[in-house]
């Protein structure tokens, strides 16, 4: 078969360079090494900066600082083995990363979930993705110079959430709560009514929040017009979550493929016109709200009965062989697990499809041509977790 | 959505010869997929973007597997347009050696760039056509490929010849000399 000749030698389509500036005869670029210990890479990170005066030039992430092959010890321990190890993936909602690995475990053996178990898990998994949504809008508005406030702000609701983890799971973080068909413990009626009330509240620290940040002149003047990212070049790029819908693309996989009950609930998408900051922070703003919405119904509706199949495979169990890609909405864009069975104990391949690793591809596009102080934005608007995105 | 049967003859009509091969999967997941001849996967990946039925726009996930045999890529596709997938496909390279040269499919979706330097990081699959093929995760001047089921880890990764031995060798011929002179006990 005749390879066309367009195919041989490849030109990326739709890079989002700007035609660099000759520096001319008069100065000389500066390399910046930004991380890996720098207070905005939000943990381990380095991107290797080349600035012609302020403007970036270049810019190389560099990977790999918090790597501990998280995939090669999954596949050396059993499938359960591996649920408190997804705890750590993303540490700033855990409860989303054990739904992904529960979800594709399930694919593979083919389990079905109660019903009262499904509640449980959009309940947890909303509360998870509005305490996500706030803390990474705190932490945008930290690096922005307002020290301390809107992140304390965030960060006191995120505790009133936490406490409920705590109270239903054992743990604030590490929850170690789904297992493969259904949820590790009940929860009390008790619990549910206390999760009433902290949902009763966060619709006022959603209006509050927007009150101090929406309109503020500083945010906005940062905000708007920087890191624009285009939509198709999102989509090629394999840009998720409230990235891409800043963009203004309609994907939603709570929509889109309907997992778990979410097909039973009504919510809206939120979509951005311009897909810069701004529009990303204002899309996280909007899906707190979506999520109250769900929150709502879900506990008004919450059946009783087990949370656990009966016929649930938990542990000692060897999937035929086989593979199975399971993916879910995480706060931070698709998390999706992928795992073949070759009829052993252990996973044959196990792989995290990581939200924050690939949602940086784009980074260096985003930030040609925007001043080194816009870069820690435009990075902190994508909002990346290292234990997720070095695994 | 079509079926991977459905897919198969569609593509088989663009590009006659491009030997796509089922891989049926007996998993409860019924996810199927499709095994492409590494020399035509590039246009066969250009078809499945760009077919108004299909439209994969979307390239989601991008892995390399470990078989007794030969490396393997695989990658699933969405569509973000038409709301459906995955497309499953699959390459495998001819040994696990010499010959692991896939062509990359980053021309087609840039959402493999990052990943496939993954898989050449971890796995030793080299991509050709992939426009910045380094390590991602390893540091630079590392040797293996630790997801390789064959690896074996070294005792002390942060190994760093040190002047220990020098500093011992001198410590042994001073001892020596001093015990040589008149008045020191440890030559007694």
């Amino acid at each position: 078969m005749k390879v066309a000749e367009e195919l041989l030698n490849p030109k990326l389509e739709g890079w989002n360079r700007p035609a660099l500036a000759d520096p001319g005869d008069e100065g000389e670029l500066l390399e910046v090494a930004m991380g890996p210990h720098h207070p905005s890479t939000h943990g381990v990170f380095r991107m290797d900066v080349a600035l012609d005066g302020e403007r970036v030039v270049r810019l190389r992430p560099v990977f790999g600082y918090l790597h501990r092959n998280h995939e090669k010890i999954a596949e050396g321990i059993s499938y359960l083995a591996s649920m408190p190890y997804t705890d750590r993936l993303d540490y700033i909602c855990p409860i989303t990363n054990n739904w992904a690995y529960a979800l594709a475990v399930e694919k593979l053996t083919g389990q079905e979930v109660p019903e009262r178990a499904e509640y449980l898990r959009v309940i947890l998994g909303e509360l998870t993705r509005f305490q996500n949504h706030a803390s990474s809008i705190g932490f945008l508005t930290q690096e922005m110079g307002a020290l301390g406030t809107p992140l304390m702000y965030a960060f006191r609701e995120r505790e009133k959430i936490l406490d409920l983890f705590e109270e239903l799971t054992g743990a604030r973080m590490m929850v170690n709560y789904m297992r493969f068909g259904g949820c590790r413990v009940d929860a009390s009626a008790a619990w549910l009514d206390r999760t009433r009330k902290v949902v009763a509240g966060l619709a006022g620290f959603v209006d509050e929040f927007e009150r101090l940040l929406a309109t503020n002149e500083i945010l906005m003047a940062r905000t708007q017009g920087v890191g624009v990212l285009r939509a198709d070049l999102a989509i090629n790029a394999g840009v998720t979550g409230p990235m891409l819908r800043a963009s203004g693309v309609n994907y939603d996989i709570r929509k889109v493929d309907g997992y778990g009950i979410y097909n039973r609930f009504n919510f809206r998408v939120p979509l951005g016109d311009h897909g810069d900051v701004y529009d990303r922070f204002m899309i996280r703003l909007l899906e707190m709200r979506e999520s109250i919405v769900i929150l709502q119904q879900a506990l008004k509706e919450i059946p009783g009965g087990p949370v656990m199949s009966s016929t649930a495979k938990i542990r000692g169990f060897r999937p035929k062989p086989g593979e199975a890609y399971g993916r879910i909405e995480a706060p931070k864009g698709e998390l999706g697990f992928y795992l073949i069975s070759n009829g052993g104990p252990n996973p044959y391949r196990y792989r995290v499809r990581p939200p924050s690793l690939i949602n940086l591809t784009i980074l260096e596009d985003m930030c040609l041509g925007h001043d080194v102080a816009d870069v820690v934005l435009i990075f902190g608007s994508v909002d990346i977790v290292l234990g997720e995105v070095d695994r | 959505m079509k079926t991977v049967e459905e897919i198969k003859s569609a593509i088989e009509a663009v590009l006659p010869g491009a030997g796509v091969e089922i891989v049926s999967n007996l998993s409860p997941s019924g996810q199927h997929s499709l095994r492409l001849k590494p020399e035509c996967a590039l246009a066969v990946a250009k078809f499945l973007r760009d077919d108004a039925e299909l439209k994969l726009d979307y390239l989601s996930n991008a892995t390399g597997v470990d078989w007794p045999e030969s490396l393997e890529a695989v990658y699933h596709l969405y569509s973000v347009e038409k709301k459906h997938g995955p497309v499953i496909l699959r390459m495998k390279t001819a040994n696990r050696t010499d010959q692991v040269e896939l062509p990359s499919l980053t021309p087609i979706w840039r959402s493999a760039e990052f990943q496939e330097r993954e898989i050449f990081d971890l796995y030793g699959i080299v991509f050709t056509g992939h426009p910045d093929l380094r390590r991602l995760l390893m540091w630079e001047g590392f040797k293996d490929h630790p997801m390789r089921r064959d690896y074996r880890e070294p005792d002390d990764f942060e190994y760093e010849p040190t002047a220990h031995d020098e500093v011992l060798k001198r410590s042994t011929e001073h001892q020596a000399a001093v015990a040589g002179q008149p008045g020191s006990e440890a030559g007694a």
